[in-house]
């Protein structure tokens, strides 16, 4: 490890797992076609055009049009945004929630971590998914009650990692030497528990992103989350199902689009899972 | 005796778990938007017929004091009124329960004989072929959404070949192995590649277990003591995850019966929240997290019967 901090670049090619590097190049060429997208396609992703309607694949347009005449290719690139957005945005809120509420209970103790911890558990009884929804019904669709409703529900999960981090860390040697010397309990905490216990709950972001990729594309399918006209691989996949039978490509292509952006995300996750946890 | 005694008071302990449920599941609805009167009488209602349906209804009274009437309704099955359907909401819910818990179970019980079936196979090829590709399509199931993994089944086997019917439910237990055969399978799809990943790497670490070691230094044939011994005692850390995999199929089954059209649970919450029904998804929120919480103790009391260790 000392030798990569030197040269991550070398490290990269040299030394990193393989699904890492798969995973970063996927997930790279997403972000590209996202910037990119107004260069890559010359279609507009949102005006209608009735004359071209449902046309298959051909020279003009790459992965056809869709039932109002919209270029497929165009939407699935300027979908990426929403859908990048989406992971990115649905993992950090409830990453910095959680984080501080973890951090909070395991330091603390006491009845502070007593309340904690019970409001962890009954969340942690309601199907993640359900309670999503329910909190979008009150809110109504949208990218905002998105982002709100992952932060409610989901800070759990890494409250959960970095309290039991926390506490594994509060009996570790240096923290008793930093105490022996005289630090206050906030320095402790934040300088030296802190960087130690985000480790775990740092990978674990990593898969969290493809599960909330997932989870927005679904309530874009729904019809529970980002609206229509907007390119938003889900919506897209919803708009394609009538069509199944004969205009397969309205769905399927931005399903493909999907799939491969979660696929890189997990190979960045199996990677760095694999630096940190050989074994497994 | 003693052994299941633990099971006599674990009911007990959920208690704060379902107060907890309710509390949240009421605190929901207190925060929908609009006045649950006026929603009730249409805005050209009179002052005095939103006062006397407040009245009647209990909306003038302290949040307490909603809550207890609201806990005292629910345990008589009493939901509510639905908007959209002009009836009491239990009957409704009760109706809905039959198709969700079928599929359900039918999924779960397709995504363990998979799971068996690949945890094996991978696990007795360690490091080979079949192996890194069960690990690759593993990490990769993970990612693809179960309503698109439905829709390509449809496109497929339905549409293609004309195997399976495309959505609905039909009324009798046989015809429904073979009518919701595509839903549970997708649900399947969805959770076996967790499940599997989990079910191998506790095969690999039951082979190299002391017990396991020590038999086949003593030279019992490597078959025997896989099938024997470590593939059962495998089983146990991977009925202890259903836990985690509860929530995940109950929120799969939401997509999924909206996918294929199942009339669920799940395509009641999806409709209601489209519909403003506030009154039903609350229902079904609340009949969901109980679920989970009937499930997990379920799990508890395999887990203790398979466990004799278990004395929790």
């Amino acid at each position: 490890m000392t030798k990569s901090l030197s040269s991550p670049a070398r490290w990269l090619r040299q030394e990193a797992p393989t699904s890492l590097k798969i995973g970063l190049a996927v997930t790279l060429l997403w972000v590209l076609a996202a910037a990119l997208a107004p260069v890559l396609s010359s279609f507009d992703p949102i005006a209608i055009d009735a004359a071209n309607a449902v046309l298959p694949p051909s020279a003009d347009h790459f992965l056809g049009t869709d039932s109002v005449g919209r270029d497929i290719l165009a939407r699935i690139l300027y979908g990426a945004r929403i859908d990048l957005l989406m992971a990115v945005a649905g993992v950090i809120g409830p990453f910095i929630l959680g984080t501080a509420i973890g951090l909070l209970a395991g330091y603390s103790g006491g009845w502070i971590d007593a309340v904690l911890m019970r409001i962890v558990e009954v969340t942690i009884s309601f199907p993640y998914f359900v309670l999503v929804i329910a909190i979008v019904s009150i809110m109504g669709p949208g990218l905002t009650s998105y982002i709100v409703s992952l932060t409610v529900v989901n800070w759990v999960t890494y409250a959960r990692l970095v309290r039991s981090e926390t506490l594994v860390l509060a009996n570790a040697d240096f923290i008793l030497a930093a105490r022996v010397l005289g630090f206050r309990g906030r320095r402790i905490m934040f300088r030296h528990i802190f960087p130690n216990a985000i480790v775990p709950s740092s990978v674990f972001l990593m898969t969290d992103a493809v599960l909330t990729i997932v989870l927005g594309s679904s309530l874009g399918f729904l019809g529970l989350g980002v609206q229509p006209p907007t390119p938003e691989w889900g919506v897209m996949i919803a708009e394609g199902r009538t069509y199944l039978g004969t205009a397969w490509w309205i769905s399927l292509c931005p399903g493909l689009a999907l799939c491969s952006l979660a696929f890189g995300l997990s190979l960045i996750a199996d990677g760095v899972a694999q630096i940190l946890d050989p074994e497994a | 005796m003693t052994r299941f005694s633990f099971l006599l008071r674990r009911p007990f302990e959920l208690i704060p778990v379902l107060i907890g449920i309710s509390l949240i599941s009421f605190v929901l609805l207190q925060l929908t938007p609009g006045d649950p009167a006026r929603l009730l009488l249409g805005p050209k209602a009179s002052e005095e017929a939103i006062a006397l349906i407040r009245q009647r209804y209990g909306l003038d009274q302290p949040l307490f004091v909603q809550y207890y009437y609201y806990i005292k309704n629910v345990l008589g099955g009493d939901f509510g009124q639905s908007m959209s359907f002009r009836s009491a909401i239990g009957p409704v819910l009760l109706e809905r329960i039959g198709p969700t818990l079928y599929i359900l179970v039918y999924g779960l019980f397709l995504s363990v004989l998979l799971t068996l079936l690949l945890g094996v196979l991978a696990a007795r090829s360690r490091g080979r072929w079949l192996d890194q590709t069960i690990r690759v399509i593993c990490v990769v199931g993970v990612g693809v959404p179960s309503y698109f993994v439905g829709l390509l089944l449809i496109l497929v086997l339905s549409l293609n070949f004309g195997l399976f019917p495309v959505s609905g439910y039909a009324d009798s237990f046989v015809a429904n192995l073979h009518h919701l055969f595509l839903p549970a399978l997708t649900i399947a799809i969805s959770v076996t590649p967790i499940l599997t990943r989990n079910f191998r790497a506790t095969l690999l670490q039951q082979m190299n277990a002391g017990y396991a070691v020590a038999a086949l230094s003593k030279g019992v044939p490597e078959n025997k003591v896989f099938w024997r011994h470590v593939f059962w005692n495998s089983l146990l850390p991977t009925v202890s995850l259903f836990g985690v995999v509860a929530s995940f199929l109950i929120g799969g089954t939401v997509v999924i019966e909206n996918v294929f059209n199942i009339p669920g649970l799940g395509l009641l919450l999806v409709r209601s929240v489209l519909s403003r029904d506030y009154l039903v998804v609350q229902g079904v929120t609340l009949v969901m997290a109980s679920g989970i919480v009937i499930s997990n103790l379920i799990i508890d009391i395999v887990v203790a019967a398979l466990d004799p260790r278990v004395k929790t």
